[in-house]
This record gives structure tokens, C-alpha cells and sequence, in this order.
């Protein structure tokens, strides 16, 4: 098996004060899509930030593209091909939705249409709505800006915070499509979760986090498949 | 011709002075907008900084004056506004650097900032003071008029006369410059855009590599520029008192909020009506009404809202009126 191109080994920390994440390890390889679930309070965004750099490591590194990038900050991260969709505040509310991808960008230097254009492809309404203020639009198009934004750096991996929190069912599933086609296109997708049956649908990778390590690592296909983890977190 | 002269009147004592105070209100209050929206606390010092940077203006069109320099008919305060601007935007990121970036890095909660920003306004106003002292100081030259009143009579034959003078049209003229620039720069650049970034959502253009420092020297360098150029305005205008500079800290902050804070757009706006409104609310209309009444109908008082002296009063009562009804301005602002 190839190297993952970004991993988070055995990491341990938490926001100062007690370890919330306890030798967790999360791993995602080109082009797959590696989903974290879990329940409530796991960890599942934690383990993300601190793949991120988000929360201070008391043990455990984080390697992308094989280099260890433990004592970066998130900005230099991104720098590195890292990119990032929080859950919430992950747009420019009063700017218009090409201003938010030109501001995604801002970190590039070259020219950034071929880029933009990719993303209209990928997200053809927001190519209708460039000029209007990304604040305006509806939940699932805001998020599509927010993860057009984050593309605009033409990441290696791609981290997304709960992408599909808070929006109806037809727009998840959309939303799930288009990751799919990311995933395609080279790039590497880690994300966290609460639809976990959806999510695991999609996922080459699922981890299982309770308590902030990891409980079940596995295919997504397995994952569903396997009695354990249908009792204890799908609900049957 | 009643209805013509009538309005010749209005426009002669309240359009044309309203139009030019608020524009001048009207850069004041960008910068104020400007500083709020990216530094995210109320900036008290404004009116002061805007006294201290018109001083050195004064200042150094005096010394040009002295040396036989003048700029035709035009006053020659606007050679030295680079002076001034220079001045300003370095006593600003002096002020920075001292005071305001250590309640950044301590992400320091909106309000420490305001007292912090206080105390930068008391030590500026006594700057001024020892500058040019407390005093009122004429700096006006060049051509005072572009029309007169007797000249706009002769020329059109009306009954009333429109003055027009040239500091009030250099007011408009540059206000106008001097937001069409600040309205492309921040809608067409990439300085800009990262600016309004900034203040839509810090974390995110954090994330996104924009460097704060660069975009709080930016807010500065633009705040200290209007801040200039209203002071100059406004002492070419009317005349030059670092109590009265203070004191427009009121109005301005009026039509930032009234326009929504954070909102550029909103800051000129909000600085008409506050300007409009303070003298339509104080202006004698008893003759404007004798245009249009015959002569036993018109009411024996000035049909004055208002003395003029109560003008701070009409500002605090529509800010009064704004937070009431619409915290968050005409243009939908930030509320902290």
C-alpha cells in the first residue's frame, strides 16, 4: 500500500487542560475519501483540528506528502496544500461569491481563473450567482462556496468540518456527489460527520473515534457491514 | 417665481451649507466605519487625531505663506495636506504600535478598546494644544467665492441670492474624489477585498493567508488620509478649533451608526441626514413660508424648530431614534 498523503499518528492533546484525543490516528491516501464518525463529544472535530494544527499536540506527529508538519501553524499548513472547511463562519458573508474564491486564493501569487473555472464546473449554480453576496444565498449553495473557497488553493487534501450539518436531505446528498467528484480529481478528502450512514456509504476509509481514540478502522463498505458498529452507532 | 425664490433661499442657507458639512461629516465618519469595521472598537480619538493632523496642515500652510508660496486661487492648505497626511498616518501607527496592538494580541473584549482609545484622545488633545494652542486659528486664502450672492441676483434676477463658496464646492469636489477612490479601492483590489474580508470574518481570512497586520496598516493609512482631508475641509470651511473638532466626534459617530457601523456606503448616507437634519431642524422658516402664504397668514415666531445652539441635540435625538427602532443603521450594520 502506497503512503498516505496525510496522517495524523498517534496523536494525543487536547485544548489545554485534560487530553481529549488519546493516540488517535487518522490517515487519508491520494484521491480517497477517509470519514471520521463517531458519537457526541468523541472527539471527531478534534481529531480534525488537530491534523490541522488547531490544538497543541502533547504527542504524536502529523506527516503530509511524507515531510512531518507537527510544528506548523494551520495558515502554514494551508500553505503546504492543506485545505480546510470549518464548520461554521466559513464563508465571507458581505462579499460576493467570486470575491470569497478570489479570497480563498489569496495565498497564490499566479493566475487563479483556470482554478475559478473548475469550481464553476464542479458547482454550476454558483457560477449563476458570482456576483451576488455569498451571505444571500441558501445553506447547501453557502456551502458549496465554502468548499469552493477552500479548493482555490488547489489542495492535496481537503478537511471538511460536518459539510453537511444543517441542510436537508436532497442537498446532502448533492453535496456527498460532488465530494465524490473532488475525490476524482486527485484530491484527498478527510471529513468528520454526523450522518454517519451516508457518510460511510461514500467513505474508502471510516474511522470509528469513541472517547477520542480510535474504537474501528475499516473500509466504509465493512464498517456498515459489521454488527458491531451497526448496534452501537447506526442504530441498528 | 415665489417658489423659485423660495427655493434659492432654502438652497442658499440650508442645502448647499448641509451638503458641504456632511460631506465633511461624511469622510469622518468612513474612517470611523473604516476602523470599526477592521478593528472592530469605536475609535474616540477621531475627532482629536483629526485636529492634531489639521494643526500640522495649518501649520505648514503658514510656513508656505511665510516663504511667498500660494496655489492661485485656490486656498493653499491643500500643498500641505500631504504634510498632514503624513503626520497623521504616522502618529496614528505610533498609537498602534503603543497602545491598541497589545488589546489585539490579547484579543481584548470591544470595550477595553474604546477606554484604551479615550486615553489616546486625551493625550492627543493636549498635543494639539501645545501645538497650535486652544485658540481659533483662520487659515483660509485663495478666492472666497466661485458665485456671490450679489452676482448670482444681477446674473439671474431673482430676489434672493445663492452664494456659493469655493471651500464649499472644493468640499464637494474632493469628497467626492475621495470616496469614489475608497469605494474602488475596496471593491476592485486585492488590498481591498482582503480588507472586507478581514472584517466579514477574521478566522476565515486568517485561513486564508491574508496578514492582519498588513490590513490594520491599511485602515490606518486610509483613516488617517479622510481624517485630513475632513479636518482641513472643515476648517477651510468654517474655522479651525480643536474643541470644536471634538466635538464633531457626535455627528460623525451619529452618521456611522445611523448608517450602519462597519458599512461604508451607510457611513455617507448616515452623514447627510445627521447634516440635513441639524440644519433643517434649526433653520427659521417663517420667510421660506412667506414665499408661499399670503403676508397675515405667516406666524409671527421664526417657525424654528430648534435654536441653533440645540444642533448637538438633533444629532443625539436621531441617534437616540436609530437605536431604538433600527440598531443596526439604514444599511444593515455590525452590532457589537
Amino acid at each position: 500500500m502506497a503512503d498516505p498523503v496525510l496522517i495524523g499518528e498517534a496523536m494525543t492533546g487536547g485544548y489545554g487542560g485534560a487530553d481529549i484525543l488519546h493516540s488517535c490516528t487518522i490517515a487519508v491516501e491520494k484521491g480517497q475519501i477517509a470519514v471520521i464518525v463517531g458519537p457526541n463529544g468523541a472527539g471527531k472535530s478534534t481529531a480534525m483540528k488537530a491534523v490541522f494544527g488547531m490544538l497543541n499536540l502533547r504527542d504524536g506527529h502529523v506527516k503530509l506528502n511524507g515531510k512531518d508538519i507537527t510544528a506548523l501553524s494551520p495558515q502554514a499548513r494551508v500553505a503546504r496544500g492543506m485545505g480546510f472547511v470549518p464548520q461554521t463562519n466559513n464563508i465571507f458573508p458581505s462579499l460576493s461569491v467570486e470575491e470569497n474564491l478570489e479570497m480563498g486564493a489569496f495565498i497564490r501569487t499566479g493566475d487563479i481563473s483556470e482554478t475559478m473555472e473548475q469550481i464553476y464546473t464542479l458547482f454550476p449554480i454558483l457560477r449563476d450567482k458570482r456576483h451576488q453576496a455569498a451571505g444571500e444565498l441558501s445553506g447547501g449553495q453557502r456551502q458549496q462556496v465554502a468548499v469552493g473557497r477552500a479548493l482555490m488553493t488547489r489542495p492535496s487534501v481537503l478537511m471538511l468540518d460536518e459539510p453537511t450539518a444543517g441542510v436537508s436531505p436532497i442537498v446532502m446528498d448533492e453535496l456527498f456527489d460532488r465530494i465524490i467528484e473532488i475525490a476524482r480529481t486527485g484530491i484527498s478528502i478527510l471529513m468528520v460527520e454526523q450522518n454517519a450512514r451516508q457518510a460511510l456509504n461514500i467513505a474508502d476509509k471510516g474511522y470509528v473515534l469513541v472517547q477520542g481514540a480510535n474504537r474501528f478502522t475499516d473500509t466504509g463498505q465493512a464498517l456498515l457491514a459489521d454488527p458491531d458498529v451497526r448496534r452501537s452507532f447506526l442504530g441498528g | 417665481m415665489d417658489a423659485l425664490n423660495a427655493f434659492v433661499m432654502l438652497a442658499n442657507f440650508v442645502l448647499v451649507p448641509a451638503l458641504a458639512y456632511g460631506s465633511q461629516l461624511a469622510l469622518g465618519a468612513l474612517g470611523i466605519t473604516l476602523i470599526f469595521g477592521i478593528l472592530r472598537f469605536s475609535h474616540f480619538a477621531h475627532g482629536d487625531v483629526m485636529a492634531l493632523g489639521t494643526a500640522v496642515v495649518i501649520l505648514t500652510t503658514w510656513g508656505l505663506q511665510s516663504l511667498g508660496v500660494s496655489f492661485g486661487f485656490l486656498p493653499t492648505a491643500l500643498l500641505a495636506l500631504p504634510v498632514g497626511m503624513a503626520f497623521t498616518i504616522g502618529y496614528l501607527l505610533v498609537a498602534d504600535r503603543m497602545v491598541y496592538r497589545f488589546y489585539r494580541t490579547v484579543r481584548a473584549k470591544p470595550m477595553i478598546f474604546v477606554m484604551a482609545s479615550l486615553g489616546v484622545m486625551f493625550v492627543t488633545n493636549g498635543l494639539t494644544r501645545i501645538l497650535i494652542g486652544p485658540s481659533e486659528q483662520r487659515f483660509a486664502d485663495g478666492e472666497r467665492f466661485v458665485i456671490t450672492a450679489r452676482e448670482f441676483r444681477t446674473w439671474t434676477g431673482l430676489e434672493q441670492g445663492l452664494a456659493l463658496r469655493s471651500t464649499q464646492l472644493l468640499t464637494l469636489v474632493v469628497a467626492l474624489i475621495a470616496m469614489a477612490v475608497l469605494f474602488w479601492f475596496l471593491n476592485r483590489t486585492r488590498s481591498g477585498k482582503s480588507m472586507r474580508a478581514y472584517s466579514d470574518n477574521e478566522d476565515l481570512a486568517l485561513l486564508s493567508g491574508i496578514n492582519p497586520e498588513r490590513v490594520v496598516l491599511i485602515t490606518w493609512t486610509i483613516a488617517g488620509i479622510l481624517m485630513v482631508l475632513a479636518g482641513t475641509l472643515y476648517g477651510l470651511d468654517k474655522t479651525f478649533r480643536p474643541f470644536t473638532y471634538f466635538q464633531l466626534l457626535l455627528p460623525m459617530f451619529a452618521a456611522a451608526i445611523v448608517g450602519g457601523l462597519g458599512n461604508p456606503l451607510g457611513a455617507i448616507v448616515g452623514a447627510y441626514v445627521v447634516a440635513f437634519s441639524e440644519l433643517g431642524i434649526t433653520y427659521a422658516w417663517r420667510r421660506f413660508f412667506g414665499f408661499f402664504v399670503p403676508e397675515d397668514w405667516v406666524p409671527a415666531g421664526l417657525m424654528q424648530i430648534l435654536p441653533v445652539d440645540y444642533k448637538f441635540a438633533v444629532t443625539f435625538a436621531i441617534l437616540v431614534l436609530v437605536l431604538l427602532f433600527r440598531p443596526t443603521g439604514i444599511f444593515k450594520g455590525k452590532v457589537v
